[in-house]
């Protein structure tokens, strides 16, 4: 150690405009890194005090779990069950996986395993533009072009139900699962693949055996974070679904998604009424939903490193 | 014995082979006859374009994309250049190890037999027993059996360096490959490790047809019967190590190994 008395460490501690740039960059930095933290405590704490006092006092969570009558306008005998709400939500985010996971799959292992120079560099970007595309132009696309597709193509009265909602839904999760499940294609170290093609296996086998294997958990990953986004989207989903309350029976059933409900009927419920605290319950409930799902994803990635 | 060898035909013989990246030239008119089941290494400073040529004998070079060759290689008395040359029997016969060990991300089992599984015919079923027959075939053979018999199942990128690099000579050795290539094999391992896996090299001779490209003077005076020096692309000098490195012929070698550049 050294025997310099504090007053030397003081006279080289220059305090010269570098010094207050470097602290002035690291409190911003600073309050920048945490200010995501805040906002996201801020809204968690706004939902749980607009909807906690309503789900202790009022709320009878049999009945908000389990019935398929939302009737949250009718003046006599308003009920809140939720059931034909989480079934629309989970028939339309089911279909738009069930869409979206070979499309994403496929074009992130064709474009991370088999496209090459130009190709690839111009399928990135357009992938990318795909998932920049607003929820609401997709929605429009229901609306507008599949609706009477699927109007002439099955021969049903109605064009806007699960399968529209489902496929829309499908098209708008693809891109990014795509991206983030190239990352997880990509993250699988060169050597395997080079290791694996010297010992005489193809391209596909190369995939098969090696690429995909190592890649499980961030391709999981990817599909969860697909199911998040779909959980979470509304307009697409409002305006394609049909948003009728509904226990869906078949694919041409119209149905009404947990997220399009708040969004079409806040605005129209009186600030503090139960049907306006409902609807924060809705919004807890998403809220946890996603964050799970998110969570997961998140901790089955971290299992790479544990491998 | 010795004698009958020398008769036999090369293994690997190059001629005139030319090989750009790109619009760079990284090999230049290079003969070479590498004789059979010997250990030949290649010297020469970085850049000589040592590795380019072993990466060209099992054509893993093209995974680049931007390589283009011109002469020919014959592996056995068979160009691998030819154009309907399958690719897959090419690296059936040439096998390779490389300079970072790089076991695949499954158990060591599957590891030692991804080849044979790769090579199989399809619609042949081969027994549990004998797949384990394999294995341990191999695993002896690298000398790696006895450490790892009891954990077959476990995950082979969890060995210590040393041991997966003989991992990853063992799952070559199922499928009979002729010849082996070895880029820099001990140059991610310590003292020990460079020892055993030397060790190994040099058992296997005779079997197998060893290319090795070292940076090591001494292992490839120690652990080699031919030695090959490039510099810039071009081949210098072949002659059999004890020759090599008592009385090399031209003055870029003597320099080389005396340690004046490189």
């Amino acid at each position: 150690m050294s025997s310099r008395d504090p007053g030397q460490a003081a006279a080289l501690d220059r305090r010269d405009l570098a010094w207050y740039v470097d602290k002035l960059a690291q409190i911003l930095v600073f309050i920048g890194g945490i200010s995501g933290i805040i906002l996201i405590l801020g809204i968690f704490v706004f939902i749980g005090s607009e909807g906690l006092p309503f789900i202790v006092s009022k709320l009878n969570i049999g009945e908000f779990f389990t019935s398929p009558l939302w009737r949250p306008t009718s003046e006599a005998n308003p009920t809140y069950g939720i059931l034909a709400l989480m079934a629309g939500t989970a028939s339309v985010t089911g279909l738009a996986m069930v869409v979206a996971v070979p499309f994403s799959l496929g074009a992130a292992i064709y474009i991370a395993e088999f496209a090459r120079g130009r190709t690839r560099e111009v399928l990135k970007v357009l992938v990318e533009m795909l998932a920049a595309i607003p929820s609401v132009v997709w929605g429009f696309i229901g609306l507008s072009i599949m609706n009477p597709v699927i109007i002439k193509l099955f021969n049903v009265p109605v064009g806007l139900n699960v399968l529209n909602a489902g496929f829309i839904l499908g098209l708008m999760a693809a891109p990014i699962m795509t991206t983030i499940a190239e990352d997880a294609l990509k993250a699988v170290p060169e050597g395997y693949r080079e290791a694996a093609e010297a010992m005489g296996a193809t391209r596909w086998q190369v995939v098969r055996n090696v690429v995909l294997p190592a890649a499980k958990s961030g391709l999981v990953a990817a599909v969860l974070l697909g199911v998040g986004r779909g959980f979470g989207e509304t307009m697409a989903v409002l305006m394609a679904s049909g948003h009728s309350i509904n226990l869906p029976t078949s694919p041409f059933d119209s149905v009404r998604a947990l997220t399009a409900t708040i969004a079409a009927e806040l605005g129209e419920t009186a600030v503090g009424s139960d049907h306006y605290r409902v609807l924060f319950t809705l919004g807890i409930l998403l809220f946890l939903v996603t964050f799970v799902i998110n969570l997961t994803a998140d901790l089955v990635v971290r299992g790479i490193g544990k491998k | 014995m010795k004698e009958q060898r020398i008769n036999e035909a090369p293994a690997i013989v190059t001629e005139s082979l030319n090989l750009w990246y790109g619009t760079f030239q990284a090999l230049f008119d290079i003969d070479l006859e590498v004789s059979r089941n010997k250990v030949t290494a290649m010297i020469g400073p970085s850049g000589c374009g040592k590795t380019t040529l072993l990466r060209s004998v099992n054509r893993i070079n093209e995974r680049l994309g931007y390589v283009r060759t011109t002469g020919s290689i014959e592996v056995l008395g068979h160009d691998i250049y030819e154009p309907e040359v399958d690719l897959v029997q090419v690296r059936k016969q040439v096998g390779m190890v490389f300079q970072r060990p790089n076991p695949l991300p499954l158990s060591i089992r599957d590891n030692v037999l991804f080849g044979h599984r790769t090579h199989r015919e399809r619609g042949v079923k081969v027994s549990r027993q004998d797949e384990d027959e394999i294995v341990e075939k191999a695993l002896r053979e690298v000398l790696l059996w006895d450490t790892v018999r009891d954990r077959l199942a476990g995950a082979a990128t969890e060995l210590a360096l040393e041991e997966q690099q003989k991992l990853c000579i063992a799952r070559l050795l199922p499928v009979k490959p002729a010849v082996l290539l070895m880029d820099e094999p001990c140059s991610a391992l310590d003292p020990n490790g460079t020892e055993a896996v030397e060790e190994l090299i040099w058992d296997l001779r005779g079997d197998y047809t060893i290319l090795i490209v070292t940076h090591n003077m001494a292992q490839a005076r120690r652990a080699s019967d031919e030695c090959v020096f490039m510099l810039l692309g071009k081949l210098v000098e072949h002659t059999r190590t004890d020759k090599m490195f008592v009385a090399p012929k031209h003055q870029e070698t003597a320099d080389y190994i005396e340690g004046r550049y490189g």
